[in-house]
């Protein structure tokens, strides 16, 4: 085995979940593909720390999940706001902002 | 058998991660993504990082997703309006969008020299991927940046409650 592999199937999983981030319309399926996204990057980030045998790639990949797991929350406090006062999670529906 | 179960958890993730984005409902796809992530646990097992690897399972599959489906559940997703998800166009320009950022990814394959890539060093006791060292670099390293990033964690909180608090 080498990075390589690693590093497609990180490239695959990332794509997959921009494709989902530009055509979902729900916001939480949205929420749901950056988090794939993000793990694309962690597995990266662990293949080369692996294979350079650098332990500072799984640092990196704690301090992500942290991100991420604030990021959620937020994200969901922002969504479940969004459905009380709009009644809706379709993210066209959410365009006040929009110009 | 190091092959093997890299193509047998790297299939799961993809399959896994392309039901994600192909499932019409939130709460199918969100289950998707717990075995999406499972499955990337196990590639850390194989990549000789077992305590992100269980990090993995505990925080990410165990508690984010756990609050994800908490919140599905609480806005009921099977009756809410999740929106039209078929504009046609949009879903081709997706598709398109992302062969053409797969393609950019094959001429920095080609100049890769194979030959040179670094070779896993596999589990050694106390190696690069053991708690021990692991902890020893967070706590000299990257004691600030792990401080600074508790205080991220208390303005989320605060932000969260802030957020969700009714008005009165």
């Amino acid at each position: 085995m080498d990075i390589v592999h690693y590093l497609i199937l990180s490239a695959l999983l990332f794509i997959i979940g921009a494709v989902g981030v530009i055509f979902k319309r729900n916001v939480i399926s949205i929420f749901l593909c950056i988090e794939l996204m993000l793990n694309a990057v962690n597995l990266s980030f662990v293949a080369f720390s692996s294979f350079l045998s650098q332990v500072h790639g799984q640092v990196f990949v704690f301090f992500v999940m942290v991100v991420a797991a604030a990021e959620a929350a937020v994200g969901l406090a922002i969504t479940i706001v969004l459905q009380r006062n709009r009644g809706t999670l379709s993210v066209d529906d959410a365009d006040i902002m929009k110009w | 058998m190091e092959k093997f179960l890299f193509y047998l958890f790297g299939g799961i993730a993809l399959l896994a991660a392309i039901n994600v984005v192909a499932l019409r409902r939130v709460f199918y796809s969100a289950i998707s993504l717990i075995i999406c992530l499972c499955a990337l646990s196990g590639l850390y097992m194989l990549l000789a990082a077992p305590f992100i690897a269980a990090v993995q399972v505990i925080v990410y599959a165990g508690a984010i997703m756990v609050l994800f489906l908490f919140v599905i559940m609480l806005l009921d997703p099977f009756s809410a309006s999740t929106g039209q998800d078929k504009k046609r166009l949009l879903s081709y320009a997706a598709i398109l969008l992302g062969i053409v950022a797969l393609s950019l990814l094959y001429p920095i394959l080609k100049a890769y020299d194979l030959a040179s890539a670094p070779r896993n060093a596999g589990i050694v006791p106390g190696g690069t991927g053991s708690v021990r060292h692991l902890g020893e670099v967070l706590f000299n390293d990257y004691l600030l940046p792990f401080e600074v990033i508790s205080v991220l964690i208390l303005v989320a909180i605060i932000g969260t409650v802030v957020l969700a608090k009714r008005r009165a």
